[in-house]
């Protein structure tokens, strides 16, 4: 019995001092992992200071030999500067109305053929919906070359007609709303249709509220798409139809001498502070649709 | 549609010819329930399900297929045709087109135009060069980050939502602001401010370094643009990659508990292995938005693409553009189908290398 007890005991202590060591080594891991994630969140972070920071320095306080952490004197007037040197105003509007009516429009389209696909049956469907996805595969560049010769020929350029139009559907958005609607149960549909109620009663009543999560992902990221599109506006519009990103690389350029780089930050400030209040607010829902995509806007 | 309509007379010419053949069984051995069980059924069939259900459907579901089939047809469909017939007819140009010329020799020279062009091959250098430094890096300083996520509790959602701030950003404004952080304000003169990043690496005891200002070398230019795409790719991946890793089973690392296995090698022969498919879509996308980079190197140099005096930055789809600004749509096409087919091999490699090493 008492060697049995002694050998219970000595393995005790030979645990204790396992787990003691143990928990050292866990520990130090743990504060390495936290230091290098804080310094990684630092370096991710820094720009967004910097660029707000700067917004707010004046100009000769920008040009310090050795640049200061704070503004000593913090200059509102920079975003004033910014508004009236860039045009930002008529800019955002644009973009806000080229992005309201865009979502809309797109988000109908959308709908409408996910239902199809998701819930109809006809000829070819499976085919159709396979050759769709196909597309996704080719660079949108290709589609621009010959899109921007359509909207030439239609007499489209210069309008918020070819803002809007042309990148109406999008199929990645009818996978995504079609995912969700096949996973609604097909006995729904069928009692709703025994009841005698109308196709487009049926989606708007039980459909789309079923599915909003997911379009709300749509319209925060189409949002974000009109928001964020540069290239081909500047290809297509004139300033009077320009969107707001075109606004920050032309307007500060072509300034004589050096650019006025805080009430540049300023301008970039503005552009930046509504994203960063959708990520705040509507965060799962850009993650959702980010996860599922690996599409920017 | 018509082969819907078949299909319904079918139903019903079977259901006459079924019920023909039961009212005679009927007739001669009156047997009502064969009637009853049968008959009714089969024009039920026919009736209800296959004309109110199916036939209608598929107008229905033309028509609300409409817009979206016809937008596709203009802005999809008809580019991928397009774009192959422009790229093989020789010096097309659409200003030519609307004015009546119809008549273009089909050929390869936009092709050989635009490889024998060398603004071209430094597009596709630069397009390589960023590829190839910035994809490897993001998809392992991403793991890494995303693994430590993994291995801590508290702060670990805070820390996610900051590592996730950059993908919601806009690349032009955010190339602006890395732009001033690299530049040097009233360079080359006394009273020059070196910018932060020069005054940091200052503080390790390295010289300021002229990184995007006039007179810059290549390498600085490229260094800048590597740290911004790294920056801004980080996010997506981590996402991924975290997404990942909270879905491996546990056991895995439990059996390693077990075995006290070295941290490294859990990471080496559990967590990799694991991940791999995360990681084989990662680099894939990585690659393909790699190829494609152009408005972040707008944000940081501008419309010209290049700093003051400094070596061309231009990418392969930078050059697309630029040939579509003037008015070239031939070559454009011929070069964005190039970059269509580099892109389309990088993926089948990586896919083939992907489904060696990859363990699902």
């Amino acid at each position: 019995m008492s060697d049995t007890k002694k050998i219970v005991t000595m393995v005790e202590q030979d645990m204790k001092k396992v787990t003691s060591k143990q928990r050292i080594v866990k520990i130090t891991v743990q504060i390495l992992l936290y230091l290098f994630l804080c310094t990684m969140a630092l370096i991710i972070v820094f720009p967004f200071y910097w660029m707000i920071i700067s917004s707010l320095k004046t100009t000769a306080e920008y040009r310090l030999p050795v640049p200061t952490l704070f503004p000593r004197q913090i200059m509102w007037t920079n975003y004033l500067e910014a508004f009236t040197a860039a045009n930002l105003g008529k800019l955002f509007m644009n973009t806000v109305y080229v992005g309201i009516v865009s979502t809309i429009l797109s988000l109908v389209v959308t709908v409408l053929s996910a239902f199809a696909f998701a819930r109809l049956e006809f000829k070819g469907k499976n085919t159709l919906f396979a050759l769709l996805l196909a597309t996704m595969m080719i660079p949108g560049e290709l589609f621009t070359i010959t899109n921007y010769v359509t909207v030439t020929k239609l007499g489209w350029i210069d309008t918020y007609t070819v803002l809007i139009v042309p990148f109406l559907v999008s199929i990645f958005y009818i996978y995504l709303l079609r995912q969700n609607f096949m996973q609604i149960p097909n006995e729904l549909y069928l009692a709703a249709k025994v009841d005698g109620t109308k196709d487009l009663k049926y989606l708007w009543k039980v459909m789309i509220p079923l599915s909003l999560p997911n379009l709300i992902s749509i319209t925060i990221l189409k949002m974000m798409g009109a928001w964020n599109s540069y290239v081909w506006p500047r290809l297509v519009a004139n300033t009077d139809h320009q969107l707001i990103t075109n606004g920050l690389r032309n307007a500060f350029t072509d300034m004589s001498g050096q650019a006025n780089i805080p009430v540049q930050m300023a301008a970039v400030t503005v552009v930046s502070i509504p994203l960063f209040l959708v990520f705040i607010f509507l965060r799962k829902y850009i993650m959702k649709g980010v996860s599922r995509s690996g599409i920017k806007g | 549609m018509a082969n819907a309509k078949e299909k319904v007379k079918g139903w019903f010419i079977e259901g006459f010819v079924k019920t023909f053949i039961v009212a005679w069984i009927w007739q001669t051995f009156c047997v009502k329930w064969v009637w009853q069980t049968f008959c009714v059924k089969w024009f039920w069939k026919a009736f209800c399900v296959n004309i109110l259900y199916k036939k209608f459907d598929s107008y229905k579901a033309w028509l609300y297929l409409s817009p979206a089939i016809i937008l596709l047809l203009i802005f999809t469909v008809w580019p991928i045709f397009n774009t192959l017939r422009m790229a093989f007819w020789e010096r097309y140009n659409m200003l030519q087109e609307i004015g009546g010329t119809l008549k273009f020799k089909l050929g390869f020279k936009n092709f050989v135009d635009v490889i024998n062009y060398p603004r071209f091959i430094q597009c596709l250098k630069n397009t390589l060069l960023l590829c190839v430094l910035t994809v490897p890096l993001s998809t392992i300083l991403a793991l890494v980050i995303a693994v430590c996520l993994n291995s801590i509790k508290p702060l670990s959602r805070f820390l996610q939502t900051i590592f996730f701030l950059p993908y919601v950003t806009n690349s032009i404004a955010i190339g602006m602001v890395f732009e001033a952080m690299f530049n040097i304000v009233g360079y080359k003169t006394p009273e020059a401010s070196v910018g932060i990043i020069n005054t940091v690496i200052g503080f390790f005891g390295i010289e300021p370094i002229n990184w995007i200002n006039q007179g810059s070398a290549y390498w600085a230019n490229i260094t800048v643009l590597v740290i911004y795409i790294v920056w801004n790719a980080l996010p997506f991946k981590i996402l991924i990659l975290l997404g990942g890793l909270q879905s491996v089973n546990k056991q895995y690392y439990e059996a390693a508990k077990v075995d006290s296995t070295p941290r490294l090698r859990v990471f080496t022969r559990i967590t990799v292995p694991l991940l791999s498919p995360m990681i084989a879509y990662v680099v894939i996308t990585g690659f393909i938005g790699g190829f494609k980079e152009y408005s972040s190197i707008v944000g940081i140099f501008g419309e010209d693409m290049q700093a003051v005096g400094g070596e061309s930055l231009n990418t392969m789809v930078g050059y697309i553009y630029d040939s579509l600004a003037r008015n070239q749509q031939g070559r454009a096409s011929a070069a964005a189908l190039i970059l269509f087919g580099i892109i389309f091999i990088v993926t089948m490699i990586n896919l083939g290398v992907s489904k060696k090493k990859t363990h699902y």
